[in-house]
């Protein structure tokens, strides 16, 4: 009974904090979250075709420059890779506009901190995704390039025609761990004081005290958010990959 | 002197007309396996050349190398007359001088693979009008009229929005004929077009490539039929080891082998 007691008197103080303002200000979280997450998402698509361009080239060079990217930004730790973006992009910067003298020579110039926030979790997610798609185009059937070729496709008519609408097809699923893998690197970068979920949640713990109420919260916020993505990509999966299942 | 050129002329009217595919002393190694040693063949139009050979003996090495699937080491390859340029590269090989040569050849010589090698993410329809409208640069709506009406004479029209996955193998292959015949190509290539198929689907492709041979074109079949080669073609032309062991009319070649290979070759295949 006492139990019960303390449990709705729990509630209903977690009821008035959300109440007084940190509800809303955890949808702006939830905002931000998948703002960080999409940006991301779209740099690393862009990187990560690259670097699997670069990973199947005939070019030991652009080879070896693939592999270097996918070995180094899968095997350091992702908040290494966000400080080095941060810190060092802050660096960077203020020393590129101390010397051009358009600040003091005291004052800080610092990165911004939702570009360098993306562009950190970008790059890493560019990293997986480079696999994905590397995974994709060796799953084409050799023969149906091949046939590209007979037909007198040109490079691009290959790659427009037959590569990218059969790597899109095969890589869906797994962009969609990526996806997911992306969306929990995202709270990293709370650490550059872009206001997402994590850092959202972190102040206010922080400022009432009820750390486990809000990082309970959080964490079912983030459940929601990478579970409900399965079943947009299982349908977008099922859509892309029509041709291979029977229809009804 | 002119007297003399046009008595040949009549003596021989092929040599008067430009073969429609002429390869002059091909020769292709992997590694150090020399497959083709100074392969020269020559189709005029309508002719349907049956290659024959055992597993190995370089038919299919032959036929890619002709629209440059694979590269040959050396040799010329001309279609309609016009020579496919190569140059040599630093490593001493020989590449394409002109890849854009290249596509345009290859559009002309559309090619049957063992394995169909539909586009599996296009609709039959779709991979009938794809190289078309896009390599042909043909209008999409009348490509679109043609790729139907080529789908009703092969015989799989009602399938014409189907995935190739979805389709029995005999299908496939036929759908594949019609993308071939969709290019409106100078020269037909087909590499053992029916090796693939169960047995009772070898009858729907025959009946279809021997159509094609009725009506004139100019075909290269690689294949192990030997009902096609005899029946349905005008030449045979038997590979042995990387050269051209025999090559002439297909009733006199199997009634008369003219050679102990080809005589050993046609024995071990009615066993
Ligand atoms: N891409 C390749 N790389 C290495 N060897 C090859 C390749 N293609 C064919 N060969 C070899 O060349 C020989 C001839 O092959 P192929 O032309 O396929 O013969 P066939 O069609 O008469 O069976 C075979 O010994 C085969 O192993």
């Amino acid at each position: 009974m006492e139990f019960f007691g303390s449990l709705l008197e729990q509630l209903s103080t977690a009821y008035d904090l959300l109440a007084a303002g940190w509800g809303v200000q955890l949808l702006w979280g939830i905002g931000w979250t998948l703002a960080v997450t999409t940006v991301s998402m779209v740099i690393g698509a862009v990187l990560g075709s690259l670097v699997a361009a670069a990973k199947l080239s005939h070019r030991g060079g652009l080879r070896f420059l693939g592999e270097s990217y996918t070995t180094v930004f899968r095997g350091e730790p992702e908040l290494l890779v966000i400080y080095l973006f941060y810190y060092g992009g802050t660096q960077v910067l203020t020393g590129m506009a101390r010397s051009a003298g358009s600040i003091g020579s005291t004052d800080i110039l610092n990165m911004p901190s939702f570009l360098g926030g993306v562009l950190a979790v970008g790059i890493i997610s560019g990293a997986y995704q480079a696999e994905v798609f590397r995974g994709s185009f060796l799953a084409i059937h050799r023969g149906e390039l091949e046939a590209a070729r007979a037909y007198g496709m040109s490079t691009f008519l290959r790659f427009r025609l037959v590569i990218m609408p059969q790597v899109l097809r095969l890589a869906v699923p797994g962009l969609g761990n990526v996806w997911q893998l992306t969306i929990k690197d995202s709270a990293l970068i709370s650490v550059t004081g872009v206001a997402e979920l994590m850092l959202t949640a972190n102040k206010a713990a922080r400022s009432t005290h009820h750390s486990l109420l809000f990082y309970t919260v959080a964490g079912i916020l983030y459940l929601v958010m990478t579970s409900v993505s399965t079943p947009i990509f299982d349908k977008a999966e099922r859509y892309t990959s029509r041709s291979f299942t029977r229809p009804k | 002197m002119s007297a003399s050129l046009a008595t040949a002329a009549n003596a021989k009217p092929s040599l008067d007309t430009t073969a429609a595919i002429s390869v002059k002393d091909m020769r292709k190694c992997f590694g150090d396996h020399e497959v083709l040693k100074g392969i020269s063949l020559e189709a005029h139009k309508g002719d349907v050349i049956s290659i024959l050979g055992s597993s190995g003996s370089g038919k299919s090495t032959l036929l890619r190398c002709i629209n440059l699937l694979e590269t040959p080491d050396s040799g010329e390859v001309r279609v309609d007359g016009e020579l496919i340029r190569m140059k040599q590269s630093r490593d001493g090989h020989q590449t394409p001088a002109d890849i854009h040569q290249v596509e345009r050849i290859r559009a002309d010589l559309a090619m049957v693979f063992q394995s169909f090698n539909l586009w599996s993410h296009m609709t039959v329809l779709e991979n009938l009008v794809a190289a078309p409208v896009h390599v042909l640069k043909r209008p999409r709506a009348e490509c679109l009229e043609q790729a139907e009406a080529l789908l009703k004479r092969v015989g799989i029209w009602e399938r014409r929005n189907y995935y190739p996955p979805h389709m029995s193998g005999g299908q496939q292959q036929r759908a594949a004929i019609a993308r071939a015949l969709a290019m409106n190509p100078k020269v037909m290539l087909f590499d053992e077009p029916t090796s693939a198929l169960d047995p009772e689907l070898v009858g729907e492709v025959l009946r279809v490539m021997r159509s094609l041979a009725e009506e004139g074109r100019t075909m290269l079949v690689v294949t192990h039929e030997m009902g096609f080669a005899r029946d349905v073609s005008s030449k045979v032309m038997f590979l042995h080891k990387g050269e051209v062991d025999s090559l002439g009319e297909p009733k006199e070649m199997f009634a008369r082998p003219p050679t102990q290979q080809f005589k050993q070759f046609i024995t071990n295949f009615n066993k």
